[in-house]
C-alpha cells in the first residue's frame, strides 16, 4: 500500500501536468478562434450533459491543419526549423568533442576546474548569454569594430538578424549540453584500450578513429539529442538574433498564440511539432536508458 | 602534469573563449558611461544605479525569486521521490510510460511545455499568477532533479539500507535516518538546478503568469528585443558575478572536502 | 568400554532438544533459477553454524531468507517454533554482518553501534552502557567518536560485528565477514569470534567459501551445492568421514582412487587397475559385487618409503613424479603403474635428512584397510 502512495504521488503529478495538457493541446487544435474568453470554440460545458457533448465534438475540425498544410509559410517553417536544428547540432558536435575529448587528455589536477568552466556557462541566464550576442554581432558591435579596427574588413558585417547569427547563438548557448555527455563517455574509457591499440600498431590518430570515437558514441548521441530536440522548437534565439529574415517554428508558434492570438492555430503547430518530435524523443530515451544499464 | 599536445591545447583555449568571451564583454560594456552600448565613451557606473531606481525591474526580481523558491523545492521532494521510485521500485504496471515522462521534459521544445501547460490552467479555470508559474517550474525541474537524484541513488549502496532494515527501522526510517543524509549532496544540486532553471525560464513564464506576475526574464525579454540597453548590461553583471561567486564557492568547498576525506583516510590506516 | 565424560556440545544429538531454525522443504527460485532446492535443516540454539560452498550454491541466498530480505518460493521457515516468512527484517529476533561492513559513512562509531538500540526505543544510561559494553567486548573503545573512514579495516569489522550484536539477538548472521582481511588478522579474528559466540551464547551462521574458516570456528558445517546441503556434519566427521566424493573433495586434500568392489567378510575388495593387486578397504556402508566405488584417502594417511613395509594390506610401488614442500610438510605425488598420482604427505620430522626422498625415485606407498572412506558417489 506505502509503495503504492510513493509511485502514485509523482506519477499523477506528472500525468496531469505533462500528460494531460498535451490532449489539451490536441482538442484546441480541433477547435476555432472565437473573440471570447478563452478566445476559442467549442468549449466544452459538461453541464449541456451528453447532447452538449456530442455537440461539442461534431464542432470540432481539421481545419487547422489543413489551413498549415495549405499555407506555404508553415511548412517552410517546419523545414527551415529541422534544416537550422541539424547544422547546429552538427556544427556544436563539431565544436564541442574536440574540447571534450581535450578535457579528458589533461592532467587529474585540472579536471575539476575545467568541469567548473564548462558549467559555469550553464548556470548563468540563458537570456543573458544570448543577449551579449546582439550587442556583438550588431552593425556596430563588438566584432564589426573590431574587424574593422584591425583593418580586416572595411564596411560592417551584417550578421545580426541573419540565420548565421542564429547558428551561432545555438551553438554558443547549447554547448555546455554537447561537451558533457561527450566528457562524461570519454573520462569512462580505459586507457589501456588505448595502449593496447598502439602496441598492436595503431598510429594515435588510427587508434582515435578506431577505438576511442566509437567507445564514445553514447556520448555523442545523446549530446546531439540535447542539442537537437529544443533547437527545433526554439524561440530566444531566433527571435532575438535572427530577425525576420529567419523562420523557425518555435517562433511562429509564439507569434500566432501571443501576436495574432489564434490559440486553436497555434495548437495545430504544436501537434505537428510533437509529432515530429516524437521519433527523436523516444529514441534519446532508449539511449539514456542503453547508457545506464551499461554502467549499472 | 601530462603535457597537451598543441591541438588539444588549442581545442581547450579556443573553446573557454568562445564560451567567456561574449559575457566578459557584457561586464566590460555595463561600465560603458555612453548609453550606446557598443560605443565606448568612458568608464561609468551609473547604469547600475539607474537598475536600483528601476521599480519594475525589482519588483520583477521579488517575484522571480519568490517563484524560483517554492518551485525548486517542491521539485526537489516530487523528482526525489521520482528518482526513488525510478531506481528502487522494479517493475510496476505503467512503469514505461513514467519514465518517459520523466525523461521528456529535459528535451521538450519549451513552447509546447508552456502552451500546454496555459490551456490546461484555462480549461480548468485556474487563475494566472504566481501560483500557476510556480506550478509550471515545478513540473519540468522535478524532471531535471530527478535525473540528477536518481543517478546518486543507482550507485548508493543497498546493503546500508539493508543494514538499517536489520536494525529495526521502518523503511522510512531508513530513507530519512541513512539514505537522505548520504544522498544530501545530490538532493541539494538538484534544488540548485531547479532553481536557476527557474529563475532563468522565459518561455513557460511568458505563457503561464498572469498580469500581477512579471518574471525578471520576461521583462528582460521585453527590453531586449528593442535592441541593446546598458540597464540590461548592468543586470546580468550582476547576475553572473552572482552565479560565479556561487559555483566557484561551491567547487572550492566540494574540493577542500574531498581532500580532508583522504587525509583523514589516510591517517586511519596508520593508526 | 568406558569413555571418559566430557560434555560434548552435540545438541543435533539429542532428541528432547528443540531446535531454534528449522526450514521445511524450503525451495527459493529466481525465474528459471531455482537457488534453493528442496531443503530441511534443523540449526540449535548456540551452534556457531557454517553454510560452506561455491559461489552460486545458494549460501547466501539461505542466509537472507532467515534474515528477511528474501522470502522462500516454498516451504516453511521457523524461528523458535514461529513461522517467520511473515515478519519484516526490522522486527525479526535476527541480526546480520554484512560482507561490506554496511556501516553508516556519516555517523559514528558509537551512533553506529547505538542504531538498532535506539530504533527499539532504548534511550539515556541503558543506551550508553550497552553501547559501552559492545566497545568494551571488541576492544573500539578510543575509536568511538571517529567516522567509518577514520578507521582501518580490521577496525572496521570489529564496529560491524558490535553493532550487530548490540541488540543481543537469537540469531547472529555472518556473510563472510573474514574475507577482506590479511591471512594473519583473519585467523586472530576467528579465535576472537569464537570467543565472542561462546561468551554471549549467541547462535551464530557463517557463510564462508574458505574451507579452513569454517574447519576452524564451525560446531557443524553444511556443505552446499547447487541449492543443496550435501553432508551436515561436525568438522570432524566432514574430514574423516565425508558421504559423498564432492564433499571429500571439496575439504581439504584427498586421493580419490575409482574401481569395482568385491566384498570379502567384513571388508571389501576393491579392483582399481590391470597388473595391479587389490585395494583391501572397510566400510559401513555395503556394496554388491561389481558395484562402483569410490575410495577417498587422505594423502596424510598414506606413508611413503623406500623399502617395501611389512604388514600393511595396501602397499603399492611406484615413482615420485612431484614434491611440494611446504616446510612443515611434504606432499609426494607417486605416479602408479596405471598412470593414477596418488598423493603421499609426511611431515618433515627430521632437520637435515640425508635419506629424503627426491624426484624420479621408485618409492612405496601404503595405507591401512581403515584409512579410506569408501564412497558410492
Amino acid at each position: 500500500m506505502r509503495r503504492f502512495a510513493l509511485i502514485a504521488i509523482p506519477y499523477f503529478w506528472l500525468l496531469a501536468l505533462f500528460l494531460v495538457p498535451f490532449a489539451i493541446v490536441f482538442k484546441i487544435s480541433l477547435s476555432d478562434i472565437a473573440l471570447s474568453i478563452p478566445p476559442y470554440l467549442p468549449q466544452l460545458d459538461l453541464a449541456k450533459g451528453w447532447e452538449g457533448f456530442t455537440k461539442f465534438l461534431g464542432a470540432l475540425d481539421f481545419e487547422n491543419f489543413e489551413f498549415l498544410m495549405m499555407d506555404d509559410l508553415y511548412y517552410k517553417a517546419y523545414l527551415s526549423s529541422l534544416k537550422i536544428a541539424a547544422i547546429s547540432t552538427f556544427l556544436t558536435l563539431l565544436i564541442g568533442y574536440p574540447i571534450a575529448y581535450a578535457m579528458t587528455r589533461a592532467g587529474e589536477e585540472w579536471r575539476p576546474t575545467l568541469l567548473m568552466l564548462v558549467i559555469l556557462p550553464f548556470w548563468t541566464s540563458f537570456l543573458i548569454r544570448v543577449y551579449a550576442w546582439i550587442g556583438i554581432l550588431g552593425q556596430e558591435g563588438f566584432l564589426n569594430q573590431t574587424l574593422m579596427f584591425l583593418g580586416l574588413t572595411s564596411e560592417p558585417l551584417i550578421i545580426l538578424n541573419t540565420p548565421i547569427a542564429v547558428y551561432i547563438g545555438i551553438v554558443y548557448t547549447y554547448l555546455p549540453f554537447m561537451i558533457l555527455p561527450i566528457y562524461s563517455a570519454l573520462e569512462k574509457l580505459d586507457n589501456s584500450l588505448l595502449e593496447a591499440a598502439e602496441d598492436l600498431g595503431c598510429s594515435r590518430i588510427t587508434a582515435f578513429w578506431l577505438v576511442t570515437f566509437p567507445l564514445s558514441r553514447g556520448g555523442i548521441i545523446a549530446g546531439c539529442f540535447l542539442v537537437f530536440i529544443p533547437t527545433l522548437g526554439e524561440f530566444v534565439i531566433p527571435s532575438l538574433l535572427g530577425g525576420s529574415n529567419t523562420l523557425m517554428i518555435g517562433k511562429v508558434l509564439w507569434d500566432e498564440f501571443f501576436s495574432n492570438r489564434d490559440w486553436p492555430l497555434a495548437s495545430a503547430v504544436a501537434v505537428i511539432l510533437l509529432l515530429i518530435l516524437i521519433i527523436p524523443i523516444i529514441l534519446f530515451q532508449r539511449n539514456e536508458q542503453k547508457q545506464r544499464e551499461s554502467e549499472g | 602534469m601530462r603535457r597537451l599536445t598543441w591541438f588539444n591545447t588549442t581545442s581547450l583555449t579556443l573553446g573557454f573563449a568562445f564560451l567567456y568571451l561574449p559575457m566578459v564583454i557584457l561586464v566590460i560594456y555595463s561600465f560603458n558611461s555612453s548609453k550606446l552600448v557598443t560605443v565606448w565613451a568612458g568608464f561609468s557606473t551609473k547604469w547600475y544605479g539607474e537598475l536600483m531606481r528601476n521599480e519594475a525591474f525589482l519588483d520583477a526580481a521579488w517575484v522571480t525569486i519568490k517563484v524560483a523558491v517554492l518551485s525548486s523545492t517542491f521539485a526537489t521532494v516530487l523528482g526525489t521521490l521520482a528518482a526513488y521510485v525510478l531506481v528502487r521500485a522494479g517493475r510496476f504496471w505503467g512503469r514505461t510510460l513514467f519514465s518517459g515522462m520523466i525523461y521528456a521534459p529535459l528535451v521538450m521544445p519549451e513552447v509546447i511545455t508552456g502552451l500546454s501547460l496555459l490551456l490546461l490552467f484555462i480549461g480548468i479555470g485556474l487563475d494566472r499568477g504566481v501560483m500557476t508559474i510556480v506550478l509550471a517550474h515545478t513540473t519540468f525541474s522535478m524532471c531535471y532533479v530527478s535525473v540528477v537524484v536518481s543517478s546518486r541513488l543507482a550507485t548508493f549502496d543497498m546493503s546500508l539500507e539493508e543494514a538499517a532494515l536489520d536494525l529495526g527501522s521502518t523503511p522510512f526510517e531508513a530513507f530519512r535516518l541513512v539514505t537522505l543524509p548520504i544522498i544530501a549532496p545530490a538532493v541539494i544540486s538538484g534544488w540548485l538546478l531547479a532553481f536557476t532553471l527557474s529563475l532563468d525560464d522565459l518561455v513557460i513564464a511568458s505563457f503561464t503568469s498572469g498580469p500581477s506576475a512579471t518574471t525578471l526574464p520576461i521583462k528582460i525579454f521585453s527590453a531586449v528585443r528593442l535592441g541593446v540597453s546598458p540597464e540590461i548590461n548592468a543586470l546580468s553583471t550582476i547576475m553572473i558575478a552572482m552565479v560565479t561567486i556561487g559555483v566557484i564557492s561551491a567547487s572550492l568547498i566540494s574540493k577542500r572536502a574531498a581532500v580532508r576525506q583522504r587525509l583523514e583516510e589516510q591517517q586511519a590506516v596508520r593508526s | 568400554m568406558s569413555e571418559a565424560l566430557r560434555p560434548v556440545f552435540a545438541p543435533w544429538n539429542d532428541p528432547d532438544e528443540k531446535p531454534l531454525i528449522q526450514f521445511k522443504n524450503v525451495t527459493k527460485r529466481f525465474g528459471d533459477f531455482t537457488a534453493i532446492d528442496d531443503l530441511t535443516i534443523d540449526i540449535f540454539e548456540r551452534e556457531f553454524f557454517a553454510l560452506l560452498g561455491p559461489s552460486g550454491c545458494g549460501k547466501t541466498t539461505l542466509m537472507r531468507m532467515l534474515a528477511g530480505f528474501e522470502t522462500p518460493s516454498e516451504g516453511t521457515i521457523l524461528l523458535s517454533g514461529q513461522d517467520i516468512a511473515p515478519i519484516p527484517p526490522n522486527k525479526r529476533a535476527v541480526n546480520m554482518m554484512f560482507q561490506s561492513y554496511a556501516l553508516f559513512p556519516h555517523l559514528s562509531v558509537w551512533e553506529n553501534i547505538a542504531f538498532g538500540l535506539k530504533r527499539e526505543g532504548i534511550k539515556g544510561d541503558a543506551l550508553n552502557g550497552r553501547v559501552d559494553e559492545m566497545l568494551r567486548l571488541t576492544r573500539l573503545e578510543r575509536f568511538e567518536k571517529r567516522k567509518p573512514h577514520q578507521i582501518s579495516g580490521g577496525q572496521r569489522q570489529r564496529v560491524a560485528l558490535a553493532r550487530s550484536l548490540a541488540k543481543a539477538p537469537k540469531l547472529l548472521l555472518l556473510d563472510e565477514p573474514l574475507g577482506a582481511l590479511d591471512k594473519k588478522l583473519r585467523q586472530d579474528t576467528q579465535f576472537e569470534l569464537m570467543d565472542i559466540q561462546e561468551k554471549t551464547g549467541t547462535t551464530f551462521v557463517i557463510v564462508t567459501h574458505d574451507q579452513e574458516e569454517a574447519m576452524t570456528v564451525a560446531s557443524r558445517i553444511a556443505v552446499m551445492d547447487e541449492g543443496r546441503m550435501i553432508q551436515v556434519d561436525t568438522p570432524a566427521r566432514i574430514y574423516e568421514a565425508p558421504n559423498t566424493v564432492y564433499v571429500a573433495d571439496f575439504i581439504g586434500d584427498v586421493n580419490i582412487i575409482d574401481g569395482r568392489a568385491t566384498p570379502s567378510g567384513e571388508q571389501v575388495q576393491i579392483a582399481w587397475g590391470e597388473g595391479m593387486s587389490d585395494i583391501t578397504g572397510t566400510t559401513d556402508a555395503s556394496f554388491e559385487k561389481g558395484d562402483q566405488v569410490h575410495l577417498a584417502i587422505r594423502p596424510e594417511k598414506v606413508s611413503i618409503s623406500v623399502e617395501k613395509p611389512d604388514d600393511t594390506p595396501n602397499a603399492f610401488q611406484g615413482k615420485v613424479v612431484d614434491i611440494a614442500y611446504l616446510g612443515n610438510l611434504s606432499t609426494y605425488h607417486v605416479e602408479m603403474p596405471n598412470g593414477q598420482i596418488i598423493k603421499a604427505q609426511s611431515a618433515n620430522t627430521r632437520r637435515l635428512s640425508r635419506r629424503a626422498i627426491t624426484w624420479d625415485d621408485t618409492v612405496w606407498i601404503s595405507f591401512t584397510a581403515t584409512a579410506g572412506v569408501l564412497l558410492k558417489r
